[in-house]
């Protein structure tokens, strides 16, 4: 009964998307006040019916109710309470499921602070991301039922891939696709502009805490997504070029030159139309990402014909909002331009460069993923696509960038004149130089080209990012301090610096060995004596497992205590390392238990993998800029403008 | 700058940008795409001389063979039809194991065996890498017919 509850109610779901899809937007067309007003309850109904149908789902989990397939397949009774609510977006359909009521969630939130934007704007906002819920609740309903049932119903469940029972993994995807789905905003803004044939500074100022809402969640989705496949995956990489990751990659990347793409647009109200082509992309690459992992067509050209149902939706659907979206743009963008100037030396200019790099970059990522399907398809043999590949196409764009930043941000709008900037400048890239050399040799031992271009760019940012923190805490009393806007700014480029010193470091001192090791003998990797003191049987709620003890000493003195884990879960018979980590600020040391070898000798990998953490804690660091930014007072005042308006001019609020 | 300028600074910097890029990933990717070789063309000796590429199949069972307590193992792939050597010295994948389908990047060594430096497969019991699924279909395809074959000649 209640799974029957959760269909029906995507279905009701389903219908007031239409209502919010169609209506605002033919009432924003006429001007028909009533039909535009159809949008905020519509939403907010559509979002009451989906977080019941949700709700069914979760319910059909927690009583591991077998009769549905979906549950059957992806959960079972020894499965702990948090994985069961987790293998809700576990696998395809639940995922979607997710994917709406993130969507309807966004969609709810744009309808309650819209209270500033012009009726017919948050109409045609509202309408367009009732287009796109139609689409995925069509999609999930006629493909992808997440409450078909299946009689008789087995005794059990085939239990959630075990991969996938972690805490890291059970809310790395929902803020992942927070991120995705938030994108769905800042491209329903552009198509709104395009549909009203008005784009002006207050659009990009509606636009930009959302866009960076959006590019934090998926920011920190990313971070959590590399984090897990270090420690979960088991052999202690942090990012593969895996088509999965590149496709989480790529609208961020996207998004990323969007969000500075936006800031030229509200400040100087330039690069209009590359906004808007910007957010189309971005949002397009968060659709292809999905889709490129939900159709199969990764795994293989001939996965994605052994579904047709699905793959045919999903070009269908990729063909009518991308098509629509730059057909639209093609119209309409061009009258749309302004005619102001700038400077070559100024900050339009490197907000330019930032763009143009960026893009690169994510055309490059793009070629490298869709390679081998392309070559599939024309049937010229099957390639694979290599990570070095990838780093060396996506270093060629970031290297650059990642010295032009600290510029940037010192650069005035307008113009720029050279010799107060150079003045100002010299003595933080003196010291980054000098730290980049220094740090690899007295802290690590070792000089290397890139080694010293990496470090010098990380401490570059990191030092120039502080100087308007600084000059604001020096500043006279009663002058005016640093606005969120620029000190989220500070912070999250801050938090650039300190990814790019964790990735140098990271790739030029790892050291890792794969051994052989008996009970009670010891290997030395980097200064560190791990010793293997026992190996056990243990038990666990659904899965049996050997256990190492590992004591770890540096110079005799004792550093920590590791039990990786080799388990086997039992429903599926599927074995999974469990690594031991003992983590610190500066170090990772990490150990994976092999297999039995034969003599008592078991395989073991021993890595050490210095300033690892700062990949991670630098990811954190920019989502947090970004919060701040998009806190900025200056995103709330308009609306308070109008109120105080409203309150002078003596009309009912 | 005017508009028009700030089009032709875009344009002009995009281009050029585009451009390096390309010649210099092009350059990579010509020594970074790794081939799927079929190992019935590996064993006609139809594989890239002194660089990386790919092959795939069926772990043979009883094939695995390692010295008591030593890192380095070999075992043999089958497409069923050919058989191919590899030794790896390094811990396997998880789901590695006889009569699953696995994928090894590496190079022929002098001895007609092929040194691995990576093996995959897959976290998936039910999972084939497709290029190993597609050859072993085509193999098998091609002894049912060759089966047929010879029950029609008597």
């Amino acid at each position: 009964m209640i799974p029957e509850i959760g269909h029906f109610a995507l279905i009701l779901a389903l219908s007031l998307a239409v209502c919010q899809g169609v209506l605002p937007l033919i009432g924003a067309y006429r001007n028909d006040v009533a039909m535009m007003s159809v949008a905020h309850p519509a939403a907010l109904g559509q979002l009451v019916f989906v977080i019941i149908s949700f709700g069914c789902l979760t319910w059909s989990f927690l009583e591991s109710d077998f009769s549905v397939l979906y549950v059957a397949n992806h959960s079972q009774l020894a499965l702990p309470t948090i994985y069961k609510i987790s293998a809700v977006w576990g696998a395809h359909e639940g995922s979607l499921l997710l994917w709406v009521l993130l969507l309807a969630g966004w969609t709810v939130a744009v309808s309650r602070y819209s209270s500033d934007l012009p009726d017919s704007f948050a109409a045609r906002v509202i309408g367009v991301l009732g287009l796109l819920s139609c689409g995925f609740l069509l999609f999930t309903l006629l493909t992808s039922n997440p409450f078909e049932r299946l009689i008789p119903a087995p005794m059990d469940g085939a239990d959630l891939n075990p991969l996938l029972q972690d805490p890291g993994l059970a809310i790395h995807p929902p803020i992942l696709y927070a991120g995705y789905v938030g994108f769905s905003v800042a491209f329903a803004f552009a198509i709104a502009a395009m549909l009203a044939g008005n784009l002006d500074q207050a659009w990009a100022r509606w636009t930009r805490p959302w866009t960076t809402w959006a590019w934090l969640f998926l920011t920190i989705g990313i971070a959590l997504g590399s984090w897990w496949a270090y420690y979960e995956l088991g052999w202690g990489g942090w990012w593969f070029w895996d088509p999965v990751e590149n496709a989480s990659f790529m609208p961020w990347l996207a998004g990323t030159a969007l969000i500075h793409s936006l800031a030229v647009t509200e400040k100087r109200g330039l690069f209009k139309s590359w906004t808007l082509l910007l957010a189309i992309t971005a949002f397009s690459l968060s659709l292809l990402g999905t889709f490129l992992v939900r159709s199969g067509i990764l795994i293989s050209v001939h996965a994605f014909a052994t579904d047709p149902g699905r793959g045919l939706f999903i070009l269908g659907f990729l063909g009518v909002t991308i098509g629509g979206a730059l057909t639209l743009y093609a119209w309409r963008a061009p009258g749309l331009d302004s005619d102001a100037g700038f400077r070559g030396f100024s900050r339009e200019t490197f907000l330019l460069l930032n763009n143009v790099l960026l893009v690169i970059a994510t055309a490059l990522i793009l070629a490298g993923t869709l390679a081998p399907l392309i070559v599939e398809v024309f049937e010229a043999g099957k390639i694979s696509v290599g990570p070095p590949w990838f780093e060396i196409a996506f270093a060629i764009p970031m290297l650059p960038l990642v010295l032009l930043i600290g510029v940037g941000m010192h650069t005035a709008w307008r113009s720029q004149a050279f010799q107060p900037l150079f003045d100002q400048l010299k003595i933080p890239a003196l010291f980054a130089i000098v730290a980049g050399i220094l740090i690899p040799i007295v802290a690590y031992g070792r000089f290397g080209l890139l080694l010293t271009v990496g470090v010098t760019a990380g401490i570059w940012i990191m030092v120039v990012s502080l100087i308007h923190p600084v000059r604001s805490l020096r500043r006279a009393p009663g002058t005016p301090g640093i606005s969120r806007g620029v000190l989220g700014m500070s912070v999250a480029h801050f938090g650039v610096g300190m990814f790019v010193i964790g990735v140098t470091i990271v790739s030029a001192f790892t050291e890792e060995i794969d051994i052989s090791v008996r009970q009670g003998e010891s290997v030395s990797v980097a200064g560190y004596d791990f010793e293997l003191r026992s190996l056990r049987n243990v038990e666990g709620p659904n899965y049996q497992a050997v256990e190492g003890e590992i004591d770890i000493r540096k110079n005799g003195e004792f550093v920590g205590q590791l039990r990786p884990q080799k388990r086997t879960y039992l429903v599926q018979q599927s074995p999974m390392t469990e690594a031991g980590i003992e983590a610190s600020w500066n170090r990772d040391l990490f150990v994976a238990l092999g297999d039995p070898l034969g003599n008592d000798a078991w395989s073991l990998r021993v890595q050490y993998k210095p300033m690892i953490r700062f990949i991670w804690m630098g990811a954190f660091v920019m989502a947090l800029g970004g919060m701040i930014a998009a806190s900025d007072r200056r995103y709330r005042l308009t609306a308070k403008a109008k109120e105080k308006a409203t309150r002078l001019s003596g009309e009912p609020a | 700058m005017k508009p028009r300028q700030q089009r032709m600074l875009a344009v002009g910097l995009a281009g050029a940008g585009i451009v390096i890029a390309a010649v210099l990933t092009l350059q990579a990717f010509k020594e970074n795409m790794m081939f799927y070789v079929e190992i019935s063309e590996v064993a006609q000796g139809n594989y890239p001389q002194d660089r990386n590429f790919r092959v795939g199949g069926l772990v043979v069972d009883g094939s695995v063979k390692r010295q008591p307590g030593e890192l380095e193992v070999e075992f043999a792939v089958s497409d069923l039809e050919n058989e191919l050597v590899i030794t790896y010295d390094g811990i396997l994948p998880d789901l590695f194991r006889e009569g699953q389908g696995i994928i090894a990047h590496g190079q022929m060594g002098d001895d007609g065996t092929f040194v691995a430096d990576e093996v995959l497969a897959k976290h998936d019991e039910n999972y084939m890498p497709p290029e190993v699924a597609d050859t072993l279909a085509k193999h098998a395809a091609a002894k049912e017919a060759a089966l047929k074959a010879e029950q029609v000649q008597p």
